[in-house]
């Protein structure tokens, strides 16, 4: 009962990152730059969820994220929601949406594309039919499930 | 300001590649022109393609315009580190257009991108060849008399061959049947065969090359099948001389029927084919002249108008 209590302890402003697949959790860490934030972090991992079956919850206090920011995530965690929290309060539940272009986020997986052989950001197109990302430079295509973030 | 690059030909509607075509058919009448007598064209040849640069500068030659540039990527600065964009920005501030040919698929592209001048993509790794891709579009349409409802038979490697993609897409327009021919391992692949259900395209896959396949086809257009292109060396000794086009099996050919390559051949045509009223392939060389005339004149802005 206490664990319960501690996992759903609530804070008063900031966001609440839910629906997060559970061994993406860390991924979305490092995409949110969350090592550099200085506020409250709580990371969960491995609870239960009905919408992605294993889940990670991450709450980050008085933190709110760019619309820029939060389609980062979407390679990752297409199903995550946030919870912008003002005073203990949910107040608005934004899903995170994918964009049709990424830029900086994808691996381009072609070693021979320019993109991994200047000093460039990646640029990836998604494709709503086949849910799937194009390099724009090198035109390899690559499903969701085989997303390699950048580092 | 607009971006005048020419990059790939994928994007081009039916009526910029007529467009284009028209203008190559100008400088085939006549290819000496002055028009560029105060512009300066840069060919960058990040890797060496000796035919494609003559190609290309012999076009600027003809029309009176000055060229600079490098034939051998060792003398570049990018031996030295420098990134493609800084070589790109460099010679921006010397040339009008730049030609440029790298091994890194997307160069191109993103040199267009940064660069204040045109860029002319003479070829980005594995990825697009588009001047190759115009100049057979001019073949066919100055051997057939039109682009519309030909039967085109690609044969050989059509899984790396990217001449035989970037033909197949930039032909959407124009309603043809393809007809492929090639061995297993370098069969069409299936994100083009996609491409063609998508658009409409109609295409027949034969397991036969011999006279009575190649009785239907309007264009016939040959690639070599290379040995480093298998993974299993006894499939390539399999089949590497099935895919061989000797002069009996064109026995039934069309009398309008063209043989094209985009060179370099090898031993895929037989040498005795050379005289004979169906080879084209020399003609579709000299077609790059043209087609690379027009090429460079778009990219300056210079109209079909100005050229008549």
């Amino acid at each position: 009962m206490q664990n319960k209590e501690l996992l759903v302890a609530a804070i008063k402003n900031g966001t609440v990152i839910d629906h997060i697949p559970a061994d993406r959790t860390f991924e979305v860490v490092n995409l949110l730059g969350l090592t550099e934030v200085k506020t409250a972090i709580t990371i969960g991992c491995n609870l239960q969820s009905e919408k992605v079956g294993s889940k990670g919850i991450i709450k980050v206090e008085d933190k709110y994220f760019t619309d820029e920011e939060i389609s980062r995530l979407s390679v990752v965690a297409p199903n995550a929601v946030l919870n912008i929290i003002h005073d203990y309060a949910v107040q608005e539940k934004k899903p995170v949406m994918m964009p049709q272009t990424l830029q900086g986020i994808i691996h381009c997986p072609n070693p021979k594309c320019i993109c991994n052989n200047e000093p460039m950001r990646t640029l990836f197109h998604y494709n709503t039919d086949t849910n799937s990302f194009r390099c724009h430079y090198c035109n390899t295509e690559i499903y969701a499930s085989e997303v390699i973030v950048e580092k | 300001m607009e971006n005048r690059s020419f990059v790939t030909i994928a994007n081009h509607s039916r009526q910029k590649i007529e467009y284009l075509l028209a203008m190559a058919r100008e400088f085939e009448q006549n290819p000496n022109r002055d028009i560029l007598r105060h512009h300066v064209v840069a060919t960058l040849f990040f890797e060496p393609s000796t035919r494609t640069r003559l190609s290309f500068e012999t076009a600027a030659n003809r029309l009176g315009a000055r060229v600079i540039g490098f034939a051998d990527p060792k003398v570049t600065s990018g031996t030295k580190g420098e990134t493609l964009k800084d070589t790109i920005m460099m010679v921006s501030n010397y040339a009008d257009v730049i030609v440029m040919r790298h091994y890194l698929e997307g160069a191109a592209l993103y040199a267009s991108e940064v660069a204040p001048i045109p860029i002319i993509n003479a070829g980005d790794g594995a990825n697009q060849h588009p001047s190759q891709t115009l100049l057979d579009l001019y073949t066919i349409y100055q051997t057939q008399g039109t682009l519309d409802n030909l039967n085109i038979f690609l044969v050989g490697d059509l899984k790396y061959g990217r001449t035989v993609h970037s033909l197949l897409t930039a032909m959407r327009h124009f309603s043809p049947t393809f007809h492929f021919i090639a061995p297993d391992e370098l069969a069409m692949p299936d994100s083009y065969k996609q491409y063609c259900r998508d658009h409409g395209i109609r295409y027949v896959e034969h397991q036969d090359f011999d006279a009575n396949v190649i009785a239907e086809a309007d264009i016939l257009y040959m690639t070599r099948v290379q040995r480093e292109r298998f993974t299993d060396l006894m499939e390539y000794e399999r089949v590497k001389d099935r895919y061989l086009l000797k002069l009996p099996m064109l026995s039934k050919a069309r009398e309008n029927m063209k043989i094209l390559h985009p060179l370099p051949r090898v031993n895929e045509i037989e040498y005795a084919i050379d005289d004979n009223p169906h080879a084209y392939y020399f003609q579709q060389a000299r077609n790059g002249l043209f087609a690379r005339q027009a090429i460079i004149c778009d990219t300056l802005d210079i109209t079909l108008d100005e050229i008549k």
